[in-house]
């Protein structure tokens, strides 16, 4: 079988080079581990370069009361209790380490008065949390992490998709894929697998995620038998660009509203008065989602259908300093000077809180030797993750996942590949080559995310919801018949065919999760359940793969320990 | 609905020609909105590389009507839509496919260049005066763009002896870094090549982050090239210490 196909050995092998990838194989590197990292892109293109606000990480630099059990408590009421204490515990513990390392490795964050890494407000943060550069905080972090890791000699495979995990028995043997460019077939042995793959935003209309966010990683690990939590929580941003069309969902940082953007519907009403008085425009991500989509519905937004974001109360110098970003994207691609006028902004789907069941501190998987970090993985954000949290789940769960999953690679005996498995991988890659009907990949992906955009949204209901099911199971039928055109030379209908396929399994895991879910919680909406139900509010999702079905189940949310139910009480 | 043709190129390293397509044109539609179109409706193996759609990731960069440009960031109402517009992959780097070209190159570069190295017993602080300098080198998308432009790589082919603008950008940001203690200047010198660069400033006007590349990377860094190379007393100062015996 080596000689058949190209193959390399890892102790460690990490599928995704976005922040959680990266600060994952920069720790097994260190650890001593052999690691290679495997992306879809090319290296520092990942996902993390669009993070904008910053990382939240209670450094009290800015607010010297701040600590990491503030954030703690934060983080937990963010996610309505449905998030895993003890990945909020270490997160919120180890955040500003995570953060001062990326520091020592080059990093050149924005600074205090006192010199200091600077910190801004940030919604449903009680304190100002997040270390940042400007609005391009997600670029530094990767670029960064990008540089250690090449100086410490990473081995990248770029532009290399992963189609298949391997096993050896229970335990995980090593994945099949391809690369890009060529279409050739590549094997990768590995004792430890760290997904680190990033959300499923691709499977909406309107999101502010790139091509390669299919849940790739999140169907690989279902694939192998790995199990899949809290999946019907898809986080909507509120801000996403509306107009024009050709912009529809690229992200407008939260941090407009960090710096004072204030929110206003067309007849000029400061609405978040009426949702949210206390916290306004910094309240959390699922409340302005709605509030903006429900100004919208009751016929109070402007003209294309969203609702105005004004900076320009600031002073012009202020705005481009701090948000040069959204500065130029508003000015070049909308005509809009954000220093002189409002922006037309409205929710886009933005992030899934919902992945791979993770123990906390090791973020192994069901599977031994999987391993899942950031997006990917589940139980930190519970029900709805605040802004900010995401670029510090990276580093301290990436640092995690890495340092683990080298500790694993180092007590276990080198795995033998599954010729039969890898037969099989190459089988169903080249399918759609072969068939002589059957239609291209992308009328189909554009009716998935047509069917999750209008059914599976920030408002669901179960009629809405049974149908994106049927709607689903159908487009799974066209997949399988799914065709190709043209050579395997870099061939994006081909690349398109495969994610496809990571899609629509991500699709269904969201839909019968939400369908379970018969509450309304965090960006969990549901329409027929508008409250919060307390039976639900101790349930955590399950899917996991039964032959060729899916199979649901709840589990307990991990009970907290007395001390920090007391913290919880008292910072109130 | 009103409509645009592009002339995309397609083909290989074998050979290939520009094909016309017809795309309609929805307001405020930019050229990588119209290859989506192409890809979608007309052909549906037609390789570009994208990724955030945003400005941000400096994946999708091409020749639009001759000139480097990010297609992400190119709206089609800036370009003379009675006329065709052609789209051609980066002439520097070598074809893969269609509008893909193989940037590997830059990366075994970016590996030669020694990382940040701090200096020891370092507490930390610095100014928002002294970081802003670096920050505009960090912006840096790598579109590679500027390599694209830069007459010594595009037409001379200096690609063995010579970086090229992104890594004078990436080492001036290391230079400049507050608390960095290492001097890559000889590296510069010898095995960067910047002597080849005659500050035409073409990378300058590509750039789509507006980094000042020539004024506040390159010319700074010749500078220094020159104050501890080629400075005439501290070339007689060097003499005499090596004659000196010592």
């Amino acid at each position: 079988m080596n000689e058949k196909y190209e193959t390399h050995e890892h102790d460690v092998l990490i599928i995704g080079a976005g922040g959680a990838g990266l600060r994952a194989a920069v720790e097994a590197l260190n650890q001593g581990a052999s690691v290679g990292v495997v992306c879809k892109s090319l290296l520092g293109k990942a996902h993390t370069v669009m993070a904008e606000g910053g990382i939240a990480a209670a450094m009290a630099n800015v607010d010297a009361g701040d600590n990491w059990r503030t954030h703690f408590c934060d983080t937990m009421r963010g996610g309505k209790f449905l998030n895993n204490w003890r990945m909020a515990q270490l997160h919120a513990q180890e955040a500003p380490d995570r953060v001062r390392e990326l520091e020592q490795w080059g990093a050149l964050f924005d600074r205090t008065e006192s010199g200091d890494i600077m910190q801004r407000a940030f919604g449903g943060h009680s304190f100002k949390r997040l270390c940042h550069v400007g609005d391009r905080t997600g670029l530094e972090m990767i670029r960064t992490l990008q540089d250690r890791g090449v100086s410490m000699g990473i081995d990248v495979y770029m532009e290399c998709t992963v189609t298949r995990l391997l096993k050896d028995g229970d335990r995980i043997a090593g994945a099949f894929g391809y690369w890009r460019e060529q279409g050739r077939f590549v094997l990768f042995k590995a004792k430890s697998i760290v997904i680190a793959t990033g959300g499923i935003g691709k499977a909406w209309k309107i999101t502010s995620n790139s091509w390669e966010y299919t849940g790739d990683g999140m169907a690989l690990a279902y694939e192998a038998g790995a199990e899949l939590m809290d999946m019907e929580f898809v986080q909507f941003h509120p801000t996403g660009m509306v107009w024009p069309p050709g912009v529809q969902g690229i992200l407008v940082t939260e941090a407009v509203r960090g710096e004072g953007g204030i929110l206003r519907n067309r007849l000029g009403e400061r609405f978040m008065e009426k949702y949210d008085p206390k916290k306004m425009e910094l309240s959390t991500r699922d409340v302005v989602a709605r509030s903006i989509y429900t100004e919208v519905r009751e016929g109070r937004g402007t003209e294309h259908g969203g609702a105005y974001l004004d900076i320009s109360h600031k002073p012009a110098d202020y705005v481009k300093r701090k948000l040069p970003g959204m500065y130029h994207q508003f000015k070049e691609l909308a005509d809009v000077d954000i220093t002189s006028g409002p922006m037309e902004v409205g929710p886009t789907c933005h992030y899934v809180m919902g992945g791979i069941r993770v123990d906390a501190e090791s973020t192994q998987a069901s599977i031994p030797g999987l391993f899942a970090a950031g997006e990917a993985a589940a139980g930190l954000h519970g029900a709805n993750r605040l802004g900010g949290n995401s670029l510090s789940d990276l580093l301290v769960f990436g640092r995690r996942a890495g340092a683990a999953a080298a500790k694993h690679a180092k007590e276990t005996a080198t795995p033998t590949l599954d010729a039969a498995q890898v037969e099989e991988a190459a089988r169903e890659i080249l399918a759609p080559f072969e068939r002589r009907d059957g239609e291209g990949p992308y009328e189909i992906h554009r009716e998935l995310e047509n069917t999750l955009q209008s059914l599976v949204g920030i408002y669901r209901n179960e009629e809405d919801l049974n149908r994106a099911l049927t709607e689903i199971e159908r487009l799974n039928e066209r997949a399988s018949r799914v065709r190709v055109e043209g050579s395997r030379l870099f061939n994006p209908g081909w690349h398109l065919a495969r994610d496809l396929k990571s899609m629509l399994t991500v699709a269904e895991c969201v839909t019968r999760c939400a369908l379970a879910r018969k509450e309304s919680r965090g960006a969990h909406s549901r329409l027929d359940f508008p409250e919060y139900d307390a039976a639900w509010g101790k349930k955590n999702n399950i899917i996991v793969r039964d032959g060729a079905g899916m199979t649901l189940r709840q589990i307990p949310v991990r009970e907290m320990p007395e001390e920090l139910q007391q913290l919880l009480a008292d910072q109130k | 609905m009103a409509e645009a043709v592009l002339a995309v190129f397609r083909g290989t390293r074998e050979g290939g020609t520009p094909v016309d397509y017809r795309v309609p044109i929805a307001p405020g539609m930019v050229v990588l909105d119209a290859l989506h179109y192409i890809q979608g409706h007309l052909a549906p193996d037609l390789a570009v590389r994208w990724n955030c759609k945003a400005g941000r990731c400096g994946s999708c960069s091409a020749e639009v009507n001759g000139r480097p440009r990010l297609t992400c960031k190119t709206r089609l109402d800036s370009l003379p839509t009675d006329k065709t517009i052609t789209v051609a992959p980066m002439k520097t780097f070598p074809l893969i496919k269609d509008l893909v070209t193989d940037v590997s190159w830059n990366y075994q570069v970016n590996k030669k260049i020694p990382a940040f190295s701090p200096r020891p017993g370092t507490d930390w602080k610095m100014s928002q005066a002294d970081v802003d300098r670096a920050q505009e080198f960090r912006k840096c998308i790598e579109c590679f763009l500027c390599q694209d432009v830069c007459h010594v790589l595009r037409d001379h082919q200096k690609q063995e002896h010579y970086a090229g603008p992104r890594f004078f950008v990436r080492v001036a940001g290391l230079e400049m870094h507050p608390l960095d203690n290492l001097s890559r200047i000889k590296s510069i010198k010898d095995q960067m090549g910047i002597g080849f660069c005659n500050i035409t400033k073409c990378c300058t006007e590509v750039c789509p982050e507006s980094i000042h590349i020539t004024d506040n990377a390159i010319i700074p860094l010749k500078e220094r090239v020159v104050d501890q190379f080629y400075d005439p007393l501290v070339w007689i100062a060097r003499k005499f210490r090596r004659s000196g015996g010592t």
